[in-house]
């Protein structure tokens, strides 16, 4: 058995319903533990005092902005080379829930901003780069709505999400040309030299992985609440001929 | 190609709107920020190149959703479809008759408005440089933003929507060229880049313009 | 010089006929009846290859196929001669004398097209088709807005220029044009509600 029958919208309703409570009870679970864990139980900053703990919102959040976009463009991929439609349905499924995230990632940014920076914002590469973001899933998501037509409206929102991702790259290495900024550098990498130390990032660890199943629990409903609004559809134009 | 943009530049010509109306707004834009900013010579000057950079996306703008309606409400669109003329082509010819039509006179005249800004005189060539190098690929892109919302009743403002994210880098290396070349620093880099998008535009957005225009044709 | 088997077509995504096939042979046309909203203009979108057909195959020689539509494709801010002459350069094709006197544009060469009737302006659309030269024609409601002279001058031009010349023409119309061709009456295709097919399939 291929692994594309699972994107049968019917096989799709089937084997996601008992996934989705296991998500959403293990993202709760992360994010409970790593949320508790790192308010509570982490020091503070020797700088930042006790701001630095908006941490293990803000770079999930973050994280899962660009992560949401990125899945958009691989389900774009597959709707235009094998016309599953769960694929389609699953990249407009994503788009609210990334910018959900993008949102969340420039207030937490902005209120952590405040004391770090002085300032709620400042065009800086990182922070103009999400503002950026943000305008890309908005026209997404409003070109979706405006057709009518859900094959067409799944074509044309794969092409703009190609060619966006295309732009959106340009864009990020534009804005980085035209100002160096004042947010750190990544705070999740491989050197360690730039890392944050371990305390931050035990719970910051799990806190991603709570996101990253929010977001999976997330789009998955969301996906299952498009296909039921395609039958629906299929359904009563089905009526209409009889 | 070279009769579908004969026949646009002489529409454009005939309809009026074509070459004047971007070009008016242009000025409008550029004579309402001193009024809005504050007539200090310096501030203008400082702000000169992202103003006319920024006036000249939206003039460009304006004229973007032109640029297929008509063609497919009277349906030569669809008979374009069908005739020897690939789409690919079609779509070029239509972005190199919105750059003639709105593109080029807004970088002749951009230097007039220049002035009004009091812009450092360094910059005025690389004014001209910039925006003959940038305003193609607004064109280009905005053909590409057109034909994804050709079908649609209210696509005016989607396609602002849509193309403005999309004019991001080309708006950022266009002023940042103009801004160093006004502060006597070497825009050179500045200008490979902006010239690099519009190539990339140009050998691109062609064909994504056709597929979408195929697809909304269906 | 046609051939077309078993071709379903579908309007946003269901199919409304299904299972048709036909041959027109060079010379030939073939005439399609059907009440309104029956799918023949689906039909002939799907035959010049501006939609996929669901099903089925047609056969033409690619580059001889033409499409026209309800609406003509003219620009009202140019004269009669440059709407016509644009066609034909993206064709590569001259324009030829006789179409003004053909199509009964000969007094209105130099007017400008939106000040024309709604007749004259059929009459410079189908003028087109004269001008691009296009062996397989698929005409969508040819007649629309003509008088009876101009269906007559039309069908003139269909029968001695188009026709005899080996053309091949698909004539949605519900009027008699006067020609001698088969008709194909489209009401026995029509798509059972249960037909298979549909893009939305999956998700019953």
């Amino acid at each position: 058995m291929s692994i594309w029958e699972y994107a049968n919208p019917k096989k799709f309703m089937g084997w996601t319903a008992p996934v989705l409570p296991y998500a959403f009870g293990l993202a709760a679970l992360c994010l409970i533990v790593g949320l508790v864990w790192g308010f509570f139980f982490t020091p503070d900053d020797y700088r930042q005092g006790s701001t630095v703990k908006i941490i293990y919102l803000h770079v999930p959040a973050a994280l899962m902005a660009i992560n949401a976009w990125i899945m958009m463009l691989v389900a774009s991929l597959i709707w235009v080379v094998r016309r599953h439609h769960v694929s389609a349905l699953a990249a407009r499924a994503a788009a609210p829930v990334g910018l959900t995230m993008t949102l969340i990632a420039l207030f937490t940014g902005a209120i952590w901003g405040q004391p770090m920076w002085g300032t709620y914002w400042a065009w800086d590469p990182r922070l103009t780069s999400f503002l950026i973001l943000f305008l890309f899933y908005l026209g997404y998501i409003a070109l979706w709505e405006a057709i009518e037509d859900p094959d067409t409206a799944a074509d044309l929102t794969s092409v703009l999400c190609m060619v966006g991702s295309i732009f959106a790259i340009l864009s990020r290495y534009a804005v980085n040309f035209w100002n160096q900024g004042l947010h750190q550098g990544a705070s999740l990498s491989l050197d360690k030299e730039e890392n944050v130390s371990d305390v931050f990032w035990q719970p910051l660890v799990i806190c991603i992985a709570g996101f990253v199943l929010l977001f999976i629990g997330l789009v998955l409903l969301r996906t299952r609440t498009e296909i039921r609004a395609r039958r629906i559809r299929a359904l009563e134009a089905r009526a209409r001929r009889a | 190609m070279i009769a579908l943009l004969l026949r646009d530049l002489r529409l454009a010509v005939r309809a009026g709107g074509g070459f004047g109306l971007g070009l008016a707004f242009f000025l409008i834009v550029v004579v309402l920020v001193p009024l809005g900013v504050g007539p200090q010579t310096e501030l203008l000057s400082r702000i000169a190149p992202g103003i006319l950079w920024v006036a000249s996306l939206l003039a460009a703008l304006l004229s973007l959703d032109r640029i297929f309606a008509l063609d497919f409400e009277d349906g030569s669109l669809g008979l374009l479809a069908t005739s020897p003329l690939p789409l690919e082509g079609a779509a070029l010819a239509k972005a190199l008759a919105h750059w003639i039509t709105t593109g080029l006179p807004l970088t002749l005249a951009a230097p007039a408005l220049g002035f009004l800004l009091s812009l450092a005189p360094e910059a005025y060539k690389y004014l001209l440089l910039s925006l003959l190098l940038g305003t193609p690929a607004l064109s280009m892109i905005g053909t590409f933003g057109a034909a994804l919302t050709v079908g649609l009743r209210r696509g005016g403002l989607l396609l602002s929507l849509l193309v403005l994210p999309l004019y991001v880098p080309t708006l950022i290396f266009g002023a940042e060229a103009v801004r160093r070349g006004a502060d006597g620093l070497d825009p050179t880099g500045a200008l490979i880049l902006l010239g690099m998008i519009t190539a990339g535009s140009f050998a691109v957005l062609p064909f994504v313009t056709a597929a979408t225009l195929r697809i909304n044709l269906r | 010089m046609l051939r077309v088997s078993n071709v379903t077509c579908a309007r946003g995504g269901i199919p409304v006929l299904s299972d048709i096939s036909f041959d027109v042979h060079a010379g030939q046309a073939l005439i399609l009846r059907g009440p309104n909203g029956i799918g023949k203009t689906t039909l002939l979108r799907t035959l010049a290859g501006l939609q996929p057909a669901l099903a089925g195959e047609v056969d033409h020689p690619a580059d001889e196929v033409a499409y026209a539509s309800h609406a003509d494709g003219i620009k009202t801010a140019l004269s009669v001669t440059e709407n016509l002459s644009f066609w034909a350069d993206v064709y590569g094709q001259p324009v030829p004398d006789d179409i003004w006197d053909t199509f009964d544009l000969a007094d209105l060469r130099e007017r400008i097209a939106g000040t024309l009737s709604a007749g004259q302006k059929r009459r410079l659309g189908l003028a087109r088709l004269g001008v691009i030269g296009r062996k397989v024609l698929f005409l969508d409601e040819p007649t629309v807005s003509l008088d009876g002279f101009s269906v007559r001058l039309f069908a003139d031009w269909l029968q001695d220029k188009h026709l005899a010349s080996g053309g091949v023409a698909v004539i949605a119309t519900h009027i008699d044009l006067g020609i001698t061709a088969p008709e194909l009456d489209l009401t026995p295709f029509k798509s059972a509600p249960e037909a298979g097919g549909a893009t939305d399939e999956a998700f019953l």
